[in-house]
């Protein structure tokens, strides 16, 4: 059973891309788009080796945050969350690893599983890492304004372990 | 400039006056904790200071210098398909915070991607350096060698090219069918001939990547299509230079090999030099020193191989060396049409092409010349089949080969308007191959349904009295 808030898990479940922040190792944050896809405990993407230094930034750093905020990619649902926890890459055999989260990703975009048979005509789109994200703090704006203070949602181990002085930023006590 | 960087970095002004386009943008920043933070804001852009402002959001702790990333993000969803209009763009920049509550970005660097602007296919053409680099230090993180994969069967396929094979059947079953309308026919012989041809042309078609990657042509081409720009096995890793060299080296064998076991069995001098210039045009297409494609002698060469060496060669092999003037005037719509595959094909990867040296016809002439020459060259292909009837070297059904002629025009219109639009341009390729596929067929019909007459009802002719 998962702490998150259901309404951010129905988020998660109805974007149809959610943009993906890392840290790279100057520091800066790269933001990705990416489709969300929830397996009940974390959050899961896949991204192409194509694309892959998104994957090289989460190697050297896990932190990692989720935003689902567009209305258009949230079908219509105005509410908001950010996502913020840890990543990994799984990329063992990036020719069949990510193909467990196929149905998931197909639910969202079906034109994929067309594209997967012509899989010799894209060969380096299906070579591919999946991506688990490990919630750990979740800000949610019911109403979706954003300027407006978030509710705040924290993993239990983390405030257990961890208490911080402020879950909205992190900011430890 | 490295054409397979792939991440496209953006002026960051153009990038302030496309995130003006976006209804919010996602302001990101790393907080000290180390994680990342996003949360959407509404920014108001200012082109002229080059700036993007918004007011902090309540409830969260935001920097007050340092830097920070606005990003734009955007899609169309598409019920029962997943979505299109794919664009996202992000900028970074120092930021200024006043007393109001305002934070100013000033970019100073931005990336990003929209499909109007650089179609999917491109963007991940571009992005194959990166997939290299990736699967690098993968394998070295894992201590083995990750490759990309294919089954053997579509790897196969995809190596040779497998599905432009009819490049060569063609000529030699007409070349076949022109002979044994005349007597001369040797089932053994014959399927010998198809798959020493086959051989072939396979050996040719790995020959030009091999020396295409060499020369560079096919790393600098971004544009490549079902039809055009290599089979890129090497280019995605699929193949090491070593495979397919072993590829050639083996269909070359097969090749030469069955041309030495066919001329043992019917020898000839036009048998032998058809054989030893095929081999020299097949190979010198692309290889140095010769590099004919990269001379503008490519569309010369493939038409004379896949036009009168593959048909007169089939036919010699047959006939024990003499040549009917039929199998030559029925070589030359066949020599045009498959010469204008390479042709079209060449109009995608002109770009590419003109960046490796490769000086096509293509990349030499205008695009008005392009398709005039087109225009000349299949008129000419049909105009020979009618006038060789009317001289009745070729049988009356030959005359059905004009039934393609709609397919001509439909490439011609395409021409104009996709001109420079690769991928618009696969389905005109795809037109232009089948009008090849059809008249060659037409032509082999035309042979067999005289073979047929001949059987059935002898004495019967199906030339013009």
């Amino acid at each position: 059973m998962s702490w998150l808030p259901p309404a951010v898990i129905g988020l998660i479940d109805i974007a149809l891309v959610a943009e993906v922040s890392v840290v790279r190792s100057d520091g800066r944050p790269m933001t990705y788009p990416l489709i969300p896809m929830w397996d009940g405990e974390r959050v899961l993407m896949t991204s192409s080796i194509l694309f892959s230094r998104k994957l090289e930034h989460i190697k050297k750093d896990h932190r990692v945050c989720l935003s689902l905020s567009d209305p258009v990619a949230l079908q219509g649902r105005q509410d908001r969350a950010t996502i913020i926890g840890d990543a990994a890459v799984i990329d063992g055999d990036p020719h069949v690893d990510w193909e467990r989260v196929l149905p998931l990703w197909a639910a969202k975009e079906p034109v994929i599983l067309q594209l997967l048979k012509s899989r010799v005509a894209f060969p380096l789109f299906f070579e591919r890492a999946v991506i688990e994200v490990t919630p750990r703090r979740v800000l949610y704006w019911p109403d979706g304004d954003a300027s407006a203070e978030p509710q705040t949602s924290v993993e239990p181990a983390t405030a257990l372990a961890a208490p911080v002085a402020d879950a909205r930023t992190g900011v430890p006590a | 400039m490295d054409v397979r960087s792939g991440l496209r970095s953006i002026d960051a002004r153009l990038a302030l006056t496309k995130l003006a386009g976006y209804p919010f943008a996602l302001a990101t920043w790393v907080g000290e904790d180390g994680y990342p933070l996003s949360v959407a804001v509404d920014v108001t852009v200012d082109t002229n200071s080059g700036t993007a402002s918004f007011v902090v959001p309540g409830g969260l702790v935001m920097p007050s210098a340092g830097e920070m990333s606005l990003t734009g993000s955007h899609i169309r969803p598409q019920p029962g398909v997943g979505y299109d209009e794919r664009r996202h763009v992000t900028l970074w920049g120092g930021l200024d915070r006043d007393r109001a509550g305002w934070i100013t970005v000033r970019p100073t660097a931005a990336w990003g991607w929209d499909e109007s602007e650089e179609p999917f296919p491109e963007y991940v053409e571009r992005s194959v350096g990166q997939s290299r680099r990736y699967l690098g230090q993968l394998s070295s993180e894992l201590g083995r060698t990750v490759r990309p994969r294919l089954s053997a069967g579509w790897l196969f396929l995809r190596a040779t090219r497998l599905p432009f094979l009819s490049a060569a059947i063609v000529p030699v079953t007409i070349g076949i069918a022109i002979a044994a309308v005349g007597g001369l026919f040797d089932p053994l012989t014959a399927l010998l001939t198809i798959i020493g041809a086959a051989s072939a042309h396979l050996a040719f078609n790995v020959a030009n990547d091999i020396f295409d990657t060499r020369l560079g042509a096919d790393e600098l081409n971004v544009n490549p299509t079902q039809y055009s720009g290599g089979s890129r096995v090497i280019q995605y890793g699929l193949v090491s230079m070593r495979g397919m060299q072993g590829l050639l080296v083996l269909f070359l064998a097969l090749a030469v090999s069955i041309g030495l076991l066919l001329f043992a069995l019917s020898p000839s001098t036009q048998l032998l030099v058809i054989g030893v210039l095929g081999v020299i045009l097949g190979v010198g297409y692309t290889a140095p020193p010769l590099k004919l494609v990269y001379r503008g002698l490519g569309e010369l060469t493939i038409a004379v191989g896949f036009g009168p060496l593959m048909l007169l060669g089939a036919y010699v092999v047959q006939s024990g060396g003499p040549i009917d003037v039929a199998a030559v005037v029925a070589s030359l719509p066949v020599a045009i049409l498959v010469a204008l595959i390479l042709y079209v094909n060449e109009v995608p990867d002109r770009p590419g092409d003109s960046r490796a040296g490769k000086r096509t016809l293509v990349v030499r002439f205008s695009r008005g010349t392009v398709i005039a020459l087109y225009d000349v060259a299949i008129v000419a292909a049909f105009a020979i089949i009618i006038i060789g009837v009317v001289l009745r070297v070729l049988p009356l059904p030959a005359l059905l080969a004009v039934l393609a002629a709609p397919l001509a025009l439909r490439v011609h219109r395409g021409l104009n308007v996709s001109y420079d639009q690769p991928y618009a341009l696969m389905a005109v390729m795809a037109t232009n191959i089948r009008i090849h596929l059809v008249v060659g067929l037409v032509l082999l019909g035309t042979y067999l349904s005289v073979l047929l007459v001949q059987a059935l009802a002898p004495g019967r002719s199906l030339f013009l009295p």
